[in-house]
């Protein structure tokens, strides 16, 4: 068997491919809340939540409608995104001129109320989530076999991520979105309707995430705690980025899910401290995060 | 084509604009000229929807804007300039310049904007903020000349600029007027202003204290340096 550094190598690889689906799910996810932190000034404690909500309207898809996960894939971010859409308009879009704090408790607690409805009604020990068929099974690479679903997971990530950054850097709607995010008065007085294109921001984060979650429920069981168990780490994730940098957001993400993979095998006690030690060093030597834009 | 009336404007407790009159008719060149503080500034914004909080009347063309957003007000045809000029540093020159959208038929098109201002398409790739002053000055003027607004706000276009810049605005603001658009300009730079303006209205504390026409300049020196305070 090839040792690496005195590591097995499939105990290195395996971790190291647990690291880059973790990635994935980081930088989805810190993608969709730095786009609305830039836009909306909120930070989206809700995003958790919308992230196993998207799972668990996956499930239900399967479940209640016999909608498989091809399915659920395109219409649970639609259907979360129009909850987002509702939240927006409803709640959040009453809190732009406030301080921070408020946004920050609204959606924390909303977070909270979603969450707490799932508890109820789904209990919180988690249901199933079949792999589709047609990605079950692994792939051997030679040095490791390759569960088709995780790499299905990693190339799909990569897409959404790649997809989101052209979207933004690339087009007329990314260009009003870039403009919005340094001076949305202006943007507003050049007749551009601005409240609508943060509706449609925060409708898109959400559905990202709500993405991310149909992606996850295969390989996560389907529980109400989802969203929560990844949302500390992706707030870390979006420090360490820099607020508003979309591909600091991408880079970062996946490059922790890999840092605290290489964790596991060589100093499994840091696992799950190694990004918080990463975020203080960033922070100290950059406090902007390492792709913010220092104003 | 604009007619002011009445307009008070307030940020948060400050009452800023006391009873604002005035009118800019079509093909008009006019300024807003006093010192500072005067509520120059804040009569652009509140045409443009941009203060917190206005009253009173602003009538453009058949339309009543006070009571519209920004977005509806520009969509009538008005454009707006900043003092700041409010290029975007995370777009290019070219993204500047196209990021307005445009509201109606008969504003410049690109080859037109780029024979103006030569400067922008050498440098169209670059970050906006990456441009000179001067530069990002005409990139501001150029980017609402597109849109097919036929009232433009400038706000004071020649702060900062060196004279030979100033010059080369000048000769833009002309274009512009025999090109048929109607500028209203906030100008502290009282030659600059006197070169390219049919009327001055003179504000002082929130309001219009006099109005003098281009061709009555030197009879009224004197005031004119009283008012200014030069």
């Amino acid at each position: 068997m090839i040792t690496i550094l005195g590591v097995p190598g499939p105990l290195l690889f395996g971790q190291l491919l647990l690291g880059l689906i973790n990635g994935a799910f980081y930088a989805m996810l810190s993608l969709g809340l730095s786009v609305i932190f830039g836009l909306l000034n909120i930070i989206n404690f809700a995003h958790g939540a919308l992230f196993m909500m998207g799972a668990f309207v996956a499930w239900m898809l399967l479940n209640y409608l016999g909608l498989g996960y091809w399915w659920a894939l395109v219409l649970s971010p639609l259907i979360v995104g129009i909850f987002g859409l509702i939240l927006e308009r409803t709640l959040i879009k009453h809190l732009y001129k406030l301080d921070h704090l408020y946004g920050l408790l609204l959606t924390f607690g909303l977070a909270l109320v979603i969450e707490g409805l799932f508890r109820n009604k789904y209990g919180s020990s988690g249901m199933p989530y079949q792999i589709p068929p047609e990605l079950e099974g692994a792939t051997n690479l030679g040095f490791m076999f390759l569960p088709n679903y995780r790499g299905w997971v990693v190339f799909a990530a990569l897409i959404a991520c790649l997809g989101t950054w052209l979207l933004i850097e690339k087009t007329k709607l990314g260009a009003l979105l870039r403009a919005a995010t340094e001076n949305a008065p202006l943007v507003q007085a050049f007749g551009v309707n601005v409240p609508r294109l943060v509706t449609l921001t925060y409708a898109g984060g959400v559905a990202l995430a709500a993405f991310a979650g149909v992606l996850a429920a295969p390989i996560y069981s389907v529980n109400p705690n989802m969203g929560s168990n990844f949302i500390n780490t992706v707030f870390a994730v979006v420090v360490i980025g820099g607020m508003g940098s979309i591909m600091g957001s991408i880079v970062t993400g996946f490059s922790l899910g890999v840092i605290e993979g290489l964790t596991k095998v060589f100093y499994p006690q840091a696992s799950e401290t190694v990004i918080f030690v990463v975020m203080a060093i960033v922070l100290l030597a950059r406090p902007a995060g390492l792709f913010g834009r220092t104003a | 084509m604009l007619e002011v009336k009445n307009l008070h404007a307030w940020y948060g407790e400050s009452h800023i604009l006391h009873g604002v009159d005035f009118e800019v008719h079509e093909g008009e060149v006019v300024t807003l000229i006093g010192r500072n503080g005067a509520g120059k500034t804040t009569t652009l914004k509140a045409i443009m929807g941009l203060v917190p909080r206005r009253e009173g009347s602003i009538r453009f063309q058949s339309h009543e804007l006070v009571g519209l957003r920004p977005d509806e007000i520009a969509r009538l045809g008005i454009a707006f300039c900043p003092e700041e000029r409010g290029i975007f540093a995370s777009l290019s020159v070219s993204e500047n310049l196209l990021l307005p959208p445009v509201i109606a038929q008969g504003g410049l098109d690109i080859p037109t904007i780029y024979t103006l201002f030569p400067n922008l398409k050498e440098r169209a790739k670059s970050q906006g903020t990456k441009l000179s002053g001067g530069e990002q000055q005409m990139l501001a003027i150029a980017r609402i000349l597109r849109t097919g607004a036929r009232l433009l706000l400038l706000d004071e276009p020649t702060e900062g600029l060196a004279p030979v810049i100033v010059q080369q605005i000048k000769r833009t603001i002309q274009e512009i007027k025999e090109r048929g658009f109607t500028v209203l300009l906030v100008e502290q730079n009282f030659r600059f202003a006197s070169g390219v303006a049919d009327r001055h209205y003179v504000m002082e504390n929130g309001r219009i204290i006099d109005m003098i026409p281009n061709a009555m300049i030197a009879a009224n020196m004197q005031k004119l340096h009283e008012y200014l305070g030069v």
